[in-house]
């Protein structure tokens, strides 16, 4: 059979003494950055693509770029969970409900779930890239401007249930990050909007200084600002492993983000960013208690860190099968191919077979070592949060900064850190919460430049979004979601079970 | 307990300031009499594991060993490459700082006109480097399939067909105005953010062509999977020899590529400027530069063209044809 041939090719390539180091390696340099905020995998494969430069094995030097590029994903949950620091958009939503329960002295628990629910969903992807992924290419194709803008808009009415308080709250935090996404050169036509005349933010706000800003330096003022909850938090380190009950209770979340993930994460115009989200939202909605969501439940960790490593995996497919970049980091692939003298086109699978095998049976062998780096060093960074703050928050302060510098030595990207840090603070005490406001910093701008794109090719007619059968079953799915979170009658059931939780 | 955080992150900053002034003091006493003697800055105005950032890396390494210093790429990416070419512009005129730009140096004048710097006035020339040719490519469901077909469908459908680019100012969007200015003709421009989302879109039939150079559509040539009708050179290429030239197809104007040069500031040295040309010119000769170009459908440039005065007349001559196109593509 073709597929256990091409699979032996690829862990005999794979498991070869020098790939399985390069692969350890990878995962291992993916891990540290992914730990450390800012300093995300983008910024570390570029710095290491002229090194794989000398590389006499062109399987070796992919395989540990991958390594780190999946291994961040594990690391990035670490500093979201006990920091409430997201390095990268996914790790985003591993903070709500992984950082509530770090604050309840269960931050092994979220870390065990998070490792263990990323290898799962890391495993299932590896055999879907393995198994379907050509054909998943070939579908990913049709999705357009306006299955994307569809997609987005589903992506956003979904995301209201990133917010455990007020729907209106939500949907102005949205909203605002929608608005912070448009700063900078427009697409279409090249026009700075609200630059100010500052040419460092043409490019627009940095997504990591955002992210830094809101979620880590607001957190570190609130704790100034709030000395008890600190004390708590030191006091009540317990547990370091999920119990057996809870275990029980991460099966079908990660079953189902690992299906979403690798849908989501094939799509080259974005799919991957909406991976963690859409689980989250797709646990809360089939969660028998929702209200434990954003107060510390166990699916809202195990749920998107699945999907997010699914996808980081399926993102992977357009590359391999059809020699498009999905997003930078696979840019950078594209980089790391051409130095190595292959030019990465739809041929190739065929062409290099041992290369593209060997890669995907790396992915499944750095999983597991993922794991095995993972699950040990758990104790070690929950006894991270035993520092006293005098010395955690200038450290985190000082490595934010730096992180966030090194991504484009761009000096506004620090000072957006500081400002978006007091907004952070700013909107707590409002009992507003950020994590909508960054998915509206993230889709926004796609949600904007698809519209315009599927209206520009359509020469103006908007039916295209209900013509065209996924972009039309996508906008009513969209707009069920919007029902159902509108509903009066739901709402109140939903506040009901909020305040019982209280 | 909480006092000493905020006194200890201004020590540390205070810390990371001095150490800054001491490597600033270091840097501005360099003698030319003994360049190189550091390491050497190149900065990319575009991000990392593009086709610029790659033809950087291929000659940095060459360069690197024939100076005997490193020569480090940092990408400093943003606004069309206007902000990494600015940051280049105002460096400390030592050599010490280097910038690689491409075609987007000729452009920039007539795209932005809150330009911070003057391409012409603010940098000396090294020499140039590469130039990458350009594709006509088209979806695999896009009707021509000859480019004289190609011509005479685009301009008997000019409203209904459309033109995908990496964005305002790319290398793409720049032949595409090209295109339209030569046949006389205005389709539907749909800008992506960069040539892999283009590309994809293109390959899966969402828009009619594209222009782009070899590095993004050699592979995809090869393929089958899109249809390929010219190349934007005087001649045809060696990766694609069965390709014909825009010239073939009867319409000479279509002639572009995407160029790329070395730069400094334009106070630096003259010494300083030949050490690097000299170096330039070493690297291009390398077979390695020339084996990984050709993967790439390009060519290290002849040895006369890598020279500041090549460079200066090539850039003086982009710099007025463009601003004629992109004058007159934003008229229209």
């Amino acid at each position: 059979m073709d597929l256990l041939d091409n699979l032996a090719l690829g862990f005999s390539e794979a498991l070869q003494w020098h790939n399985l180091m390069f692969c350890l390696l990878g995962v291992a340099l993916g891990t540290a950055v992914g730990v450390l905020p800012g300093i995300g995998p983008t910024a570390t494969i570029a710095l290491l693509l002229p090194i794989t430069f000398g590389f006499d094995d062109p399987t070796s030097a992919l395989i540990m770029l991958a390594g780190i590029y999946y291994g961040a994903q594990y690391g990035g949950s670490t500093t979201a969970i006990l920091l409430n620091l997201p390095g990268e958009s996914s790790a985003a939503v591993t903070a709500i409900d992984g950082h509530q329960m770090a604050r309840a002295g269960r931050a092994g628990v979220a870390l065990a779930v998070a490792a263990l629910g990323s290898f799962a969903a890391g495993t299932v992807a590896t055999v879907v890239l393995a198994v379907a992924a050509p054909p998943l290419a070939r579908a990913a194709l049709s999705f357009g401007a306006a299955e994307y803008f569809s997609l987005v808009v589903l992506g956003l009415i979904a995301s209201i249930a990133l917010a455990s308080g007020s729907t209106l709250k939500a949907l102005a935090m949205i909203v605002l990050g929608i608005l912070l996404g448009t700063v900078g050169q427009d697409l279409n036509t090249g026009t700075p909007r609200f630059t100010f005349g500052v040419r460092e933010l043409y490019q627009g706000l940095s997504f990591v200084a955002v992210a830094v800003g809101v979620f880590g330096i607001a957190e570190i003022l609130r704790n100034l600002h709030d000395p008890r909850s600190r004390t708590r938090m030191v006091s009540r380190v317990a547990n370091l492993w999920p119990t057996r009950a809870e275990l029980r209770r991460i099966v079908g979340p990660v079953i189902r983000a690992t299906g979403l993930g690798s849908l989501l994460g094939v799509l080259p115009g974005g799919g991957h960013v909406l991976a963690s989200y859409a689980s989250y939202a797709v646990e809360k909605r089939v969660s028998r208690n929702p209200g434990e969501f954003g107060h510390g439940a166990i699916e809202g960790v195990a749920g998107p860190e699945s999907a997010n490593n699914a996808a980081a995996q399926t993102s992977f497919i357009p590359l391999l099968t059809l020699g498009l970049p999905a997003h930078p980091v696979m840019a950078l692939m594209v980089g790391a191919f051409i130095i190595q003298g292959i030019t990465p086109g739809p041929d190739v699978m065929t062409e290099q077979p041992a290369l593209v095998w060997g890669l995907i049976a790396s992915m499944w062998i750095g999983n597991v070592l993922l794991v095995l780096l993972n699950l040990p060093l758990i104790g070690l960074w929950v006894r991270m949060l035993s520092v006293p703050y005098s010395v955690l928050f200038p450290v985190i302060v000082v490595f934010a900064c730096i992180g966030t510098y090194s991504l484009g030595q761009n000096p506004y990207d620090v000072l957006a850190v500081a400002v978006f840090g007091v907004l952070g603070f700013v909107l707590i005490r409002a009992g507003c919460e950020p994590a909508p406001l960054l998915l509206g910093f993230v889709l926004g701008p796609l949600l904007e430049e698809n519209l315009r794109r599927a209206l520009l090719i359509s020469r103006g007619d908007p039916s295209v979004f209900v013509t065209r059968p996924i972009s039309g079953v996508l906008l009513t799915l969209a707009l069920i979601a919007l029902v159902v979170a509108v509903l009066p009658a739901i709402r109140r059931k939903r506040d009901v079970v909020f305040a019982e939780d209280e | 307990m909480t006092p000493a955080g905020p006194r200890k992150t201004a020590a540390y900053i205070g810390a990371l300031a001095g150490l800054g002034l001491i490597l600033a003091a270091c840097s501005s006493g360099a003698d030319p009499a003994n360049y190189p003697e550091d390491d050497i800055d190149v900065i990319v105005p575009f991000s990392a594991g593009g086709p610029t950032d790659t033809v950087t890396r291929m000659v940095a390494e060459p360069m690197s060993e024939e100076l005997g210093v490193q020569l480090v790429v940092q990408n400093v990416d943003g606004a069309g490459g206007t902000v990494g070419a600015g940051q280049a512009a105002t460096a400390e005129p030592d050599g010490y700082t280097v910038l690689m730009h491409h075609i987007g140096m000729s452009t920039a004048p007539a795209l932005y006109d809150d330009l911070a710097y003057d391409p012409v006035a603010d940098f000396k020339p090294v020499g140039l480097v590469t130039e990458v040719p350009m594709t006509i490519v088209g979806s695999p469901d896009f009707e021509p399939t000859t480019f004289e077909e190609f011509v005479s469908h685009i301009q008997e459908n000019a409203d209904t067909v459309t033109m995908a680019h990496a964005g305002e100012g790319s290398a793409s969007n720049l032949c595409g105005l090209l295109l339209m200015d030569a046949l006389g003709v205005e389709v539907t421009a749909v800008p992506y953010d960069g040539t892999g989302p283009a590309m994809g879109e293109l390959v899966g039939g969402q828009v009619d062509f594209m222009c782009d150079q070899t590095t993004n559509t050699t592979g995809q040539i090869e393929a089958g999977k899109v249809k390929a009708y010219a190349v934007t050179t005087p001649e045809r290429i060696e990766a694609l020899p069965d390709l014909p030239t825009t010239a073939e197809g009867g319409q000479p104007d279509i002639e572009v590529s995407v160029w790329h040069g070395l730069y400094v500031p334009a106070e630096t040295p003259d010494e300083v400027v030949t050490q690097l040309t000299d170096a330039l010119q070493v690297a291009l000769a390398d077979q390695m530069v020339i084996d990984q170009m050709a993967d790439l459908g390009t060519a290290p440039v002849a040895a006369d063209q890598a020279t500041p005065e090549a460079h200066a007349t090539l850039l003086q001559e982009q710099i007025e044809s463009w601003g004629d196109i992109i004058g007159a593509g934003q008229g229209g």
